[in-house]
């Protein structure tokens, strides 16, 4: 096997992995703000789709151009979701907070089923449609816009949380609720600011996939599955750990599947996981 | 142990020695075995997730391990499913301690998520292993009736019998051990494992107790339920969504009591039946739209699932009883 075939799998990889990454920052801003694991945040990912699959078909809208559109209605469902479902399991036992989000996710999922068949659908060709030819690799254009997308969307919330009030206000209450209570911080606010923001990320996500993935109600089972071994992987609570932690699963992903075979790649993911959390029980870039 | 006690588990035994002598619909009779299959997984999964609070979301694994095991034993080598069943419980420790090992030094959420990336790792390994059938899973061969084959094919009655002495088994294990040395050291190092470690309780070896116990059970199970459909495959009887459902029962019940399981099991799975008989039908998933919700609720507003709910009200009825009002503040 040629180093060009290599270098194309490597790409092909980083690039779906910006986006687990983008998915994947999501999750981690939730968690590392409040300790509770989404496990409906693949079925967010599958609404925002859907969303765009809905716009361009019924509308004529442009998922990119839609893309704001996804944001912000994935932001409200994320507050919403905080206010009716988590905001009653804070102070429950970890069980009681990872099944209400895992009764949210079949709850959405089969809401899906319910209304818009379990058929696969694709929003079909584009403006974005076709490929172009770097350095001899050749990448195809939507997963490359995706890629950049990803990249911007991540950088924008990294800059949120770093250098806005509001967003350091939300550190703040991931480092020490009590301690930001005491400085004026409403954590309830920020809890519920950390939802809209993570379903806000899968919503950009999902409007970037929805040009060149299938759409179907059991598209998030895979991708969330991703994004959690790749906050894990990166340390829950790490916006950084978990960017790199995508990243390195859409590389080990399309590795496996070009040279072992694709049927078992996602064992490799997996494997991964287990491999460094054995080494680094918080993650690569987890609080201790 | 009290009188009350004593009585329910009487009355309930009774209930269900009788019920399939009394109820000759199979659909009926199918839907008590459900529920006893799942009483039983959720009871071993409650040993390590409910009383050692280590939650698994892998315990597929386990239950694959026996109805693989068994089955593969009966095909090519002619083995009895019950040798078959022992040889599953004990391969089952066996993956046990090779999970164990590594995954008891992360904790809460890490240990959950390495426990579903097992559980993902063996059903694509198993999905792709062409001599045990592969994606398309496996046949048992039918042969003989009779206990000695654990095969019976024109009444459902056997197999209800068999499971109610497994499910009595586990159970009576489960209470037991909750009153013996195991018991104790499990909920010390449930509450808190540093304080548990610090007092001199063996933390990483109970642990590793209560996973090899859960898994042998589990896996017993396993092979009953191969035996019983006589046929599994992959989607079976190792997706993430048994896992789920396995550690669903017991929450629902009320993790880390002995009971609890029993009563989740016995509400979930009729609910989850007969709303699929229901709404279920022409592909629409309505009956998992309602089991979403549900599950939901039951979080959000009875996290001590339902045994807690059915404590907390006679909590407040023998308050009231006794015109202590205030009885309930504490």
């Amino acid at each position: 096997m040629s180093a060009e075939v290599v270098a194309q799998a490597l790409v092909s990889g980083v690039l779906i992995g910006f986006v687990f990454a983008l998915i994947a920052a999501g999750l981690s801003l939730i968690f590392g703000v409040m300790d509770i694991v989404n496990f409906a945040h693949g079925e967010f990912l599958m609404l925002s789709m859907y969303l765009s699959y809905f716009l361009y078909t019924g509308l004529g809208w442009d998922p990119v151009a839609a893309l704001p559109i996804n944001a912000a209605a994935l932001f409200v469902l994320g507050v919403a979701v905080y206010a009716l479902l988590i905001r009653r399991v804070l102070k429950a036992p970890m069980l009681a907070q990872i099944f209400a989000t895992f009764g949210l996710g079949v709850f959405l999922q089969n809401l899906a089923i319910w209304l818009w068949l379990p058929d696969f659908r694709t929003v079909g060709d584009t403006w974005l449609t076709g490929r172009v030819e770097v350095l001899g690799l050749f990448v195809s254009r939507p997963q490359l816009a995706a890629a950049v997308g990803a990249i911007l969307t991540t950088g924008g919330l990294f800059w949120l949380l770093t250098r806005t009030e509001v967003g350091r206000a939300l550190l703040a209450t991931a480092e020490d609720r009590q301690a930001a209570a005491l400085m004026g911080i409403d954590p309830d606010r920020m809890f519920a600011l950390a939802w809209g923001l993570g379903a806000a990320c899968v919503g950009v996500a999902g409007a970037l996939l929805s040009t060149f993935y299938y759409i179907f109600p059991q598209v998030g089972v895979v991708f969330g599955l991703v994004a959690y071994v790749a906050v894990a992987l990166g340390g829950f609570g790490s916006v950084a750990g978990a960017f790199v932690g995508g990243i390195i699963i859409g590389a080990v992903e399309s590795l496996a599947g070009v040279f072992i075979a694709p049927a078992i790649k996602n064992v490799f993911v997996f494997a991964i996981y287990l491999v460094v959390v054995l080494v680094r029980p918080r993650g690569l870039f987890g609080k201790s | 142990m009290k009188r009350a006690p004593v009585i329910a588990v009487g009355a309930v035994l009774a209930l269900l020695v009788l019920y399939p002598l009394v109820v000759r619909d199979p659909f009926r009779q199918h839907i008590v075995i459900l529920v006893m299959l799942f009483g039983l997984l959720g009871t071993a999964w409650n040993l390590l997730g409910g009383f050692t609070g280590q939650v698994s979301l892998g315990h597929a694994v386990f239950f694959g391990t026996g109805a693989y095991t068994s089955t593969l034993l009966l095909q090519h080598l002619g083995l009895s499913p019950w040798l078959g069943m022992a040889a599953g419980a004990a391969a089952a420790v066996l993956l046990s301690v090779a999970i164990g090992w590594p995954c008891f030094r992360l904790s809460g959420h890490y240990f959950a998520i390495a426990t579903i990336a097992v559980g993902e790792i063996v059903q694509i390994l198993v999905t792709n292993w062409e001599f045990a059938g592969g994606a398309v899973g496996l046949f048992l061969p039918i042969g003989d009736e009779g206990l000695g084959a654990l095969q019976f094919h024109t009444s459902k009655l056997p197999y209800y019998y068999v499971l109610l002495g497994l499910l009595v088994v586990a159970v009576a294990l489960a209470a037991w051990l909750r009153r013996t040395r195991p018991g104790y050291y499990w909920r010390a190092i449930k509450e808190d494992q540093a304080a548990a470690r610090s007092l001199g309780v063996p933390a990483t070896r109970y642990k590793q107790l209560a996973m090899a116990l859960s898994a042998a059970l589990t896996a017993c199970a396993g092979t009953f339920y191969a035996q019983y459909i006589l046929f599994i495959d992959p989607g079976s009887v190792l997706p993430l969504s048994l896992s789920i459902q396995v550690c669903l029962v017991a929450v629902l019940g009320g993790a880390g009591t002995v009971a609890g399981p029993l009563v989740g099991a016995a509400v979930l799975i009729p609910l989850s039946e007969f709303t699929r008989a229901y709404l279920g039908g022409s592909g629409k998933a309505l009956d998992l739209v309602v089991y979403g919700l549900l599950i939901m609720v039951i979080a959000a507003y009875e996290p001590g699932g339902l045994v807690g709910l059915a404590r907390r009200l006679a909590a407040g009825r023998s308050a009231r009883s006794a015109r202590r009002g205030a009885a309930r503040g504490a």
